[in-house]
């Protein structure tokens, strides 16, 4: 029998392996789609619990449209100064942006 | 164990394995193609949830849009760590593989028609009734975002266009 749980856990999941590829990952491009992933892991939990919930409600549905929106958005942002970082200093590895460490 | 568990299962395991692969490949551009299997995944269990609308929403925006652009970035920006390239592999055997492969479709095929058509799987959820009575998924998301969501919905329209602005402006050679 599928329950709330069952898409929590996963949502949970999906999240922590968002996490990890963030913090672990030297590439700004797949930290980028560590956050994507993140990003899918809340629209997860909305969906779930518009499913779940005893009160009817669509706006679990609605939301994750909007997150959609707004992840597309910041993707298209986020690359473009990925870009124009590229363009200055020649690569995208973290470690070599350190202008500010002290 | 009722289908729809079966299929939660597969769906899972699809999208968690398909995640971990895309932390942890060294090529960036295998891990943009499982970042697209895993948005496949997610839309999936998209419509074991009921939200057919979404999940269709889900593949055109991101597996459609956003990973082309990903896709179009590593190949602009990320030259040296595209891996090397690969020989050509030797060649494997095709017949027992083309089997493998029909009998594993057909199994996929018969657990989606049984999940999907089983009567405990319309409608579930507590807006069964009134998604019935509007006609179904699509309708009652069209009903409540243009009526009771219309500001977010023109807004979001706006920040699209700010961000577009905003790309153009920061990836331009000279503004």
């Amino acid at each position: 029998m599928l329950t709330l749980n069952h898409f929590l856990a996963l949502s949970l999941v999906l999240f922590g392996i968002g996490v990890a590829g963030v913090l672990s990952r030297r590439n700004a491009i797949i930290v980028l789609m560590g956050i994507e992933l993140m990003l899918n892991a809340a629209n997860i939990n909305f969906v779930a619990f518009a499913r779940f919930l005893p009160a009817p409600n669509l706006i679990g549905q609605i939301f994750p449209i909007f997150v959609i929106t707004v992840a597309a958005g910041e993707v298209a942002v986020g690359l473009a100064i990925l870009i124009a970082l590229y363009r200055n200093r020649d690569s995208v590895k973290l470690d070599e942006f350190n202008i500010l460490r002290g | 164990m009722t289908p729809q568990l079966v299929l939660f299962y597969l769906l899972a395991a699809l999208t968690v394995g398909s995640a971990a692969l895309v932390v942890t490949r060294r090529n960036a551009v295998h891990s943009a193609l499982f970042l697209i299997v895993t948005f496949m995944g997610v839309a999936g269990l998209y419509v074991l949830m009921e939200a057919e609308f979404l999940a269709a929403v889900q593949v055109l925006v991101y597996a459609g849009g956003i990973m082309v652009l990903f896709l179009f970035v590593i190949m602009l920006v990320d030259l040296e760590e595209r891996g090397r390239a690969e020989g050509p592999r030797p060649a494997a055997r095709r017949r027992g593989r083309i089997g493998l492969s029909l009998l594993l479709t057909f199994l996929l095929v018969a657990l989606l028609l049984v999940a999907f058509t089983s009567a405990q799987y319309a409608g579930q959820g507590a807006d069964g009734a009134v998604l019935r009575a509007q006609g179904g998924n699509v309708e009652s998301v069209a009903v409540a975002l243009f009526q009771n969501y219309l500001l977010p919905f023109e807004l979001a329209s706006v920040l699209l266009l700010v961000a577009m602005i905003g790309a153009v402006v920061l990836a331009k050679h000279r503004i």
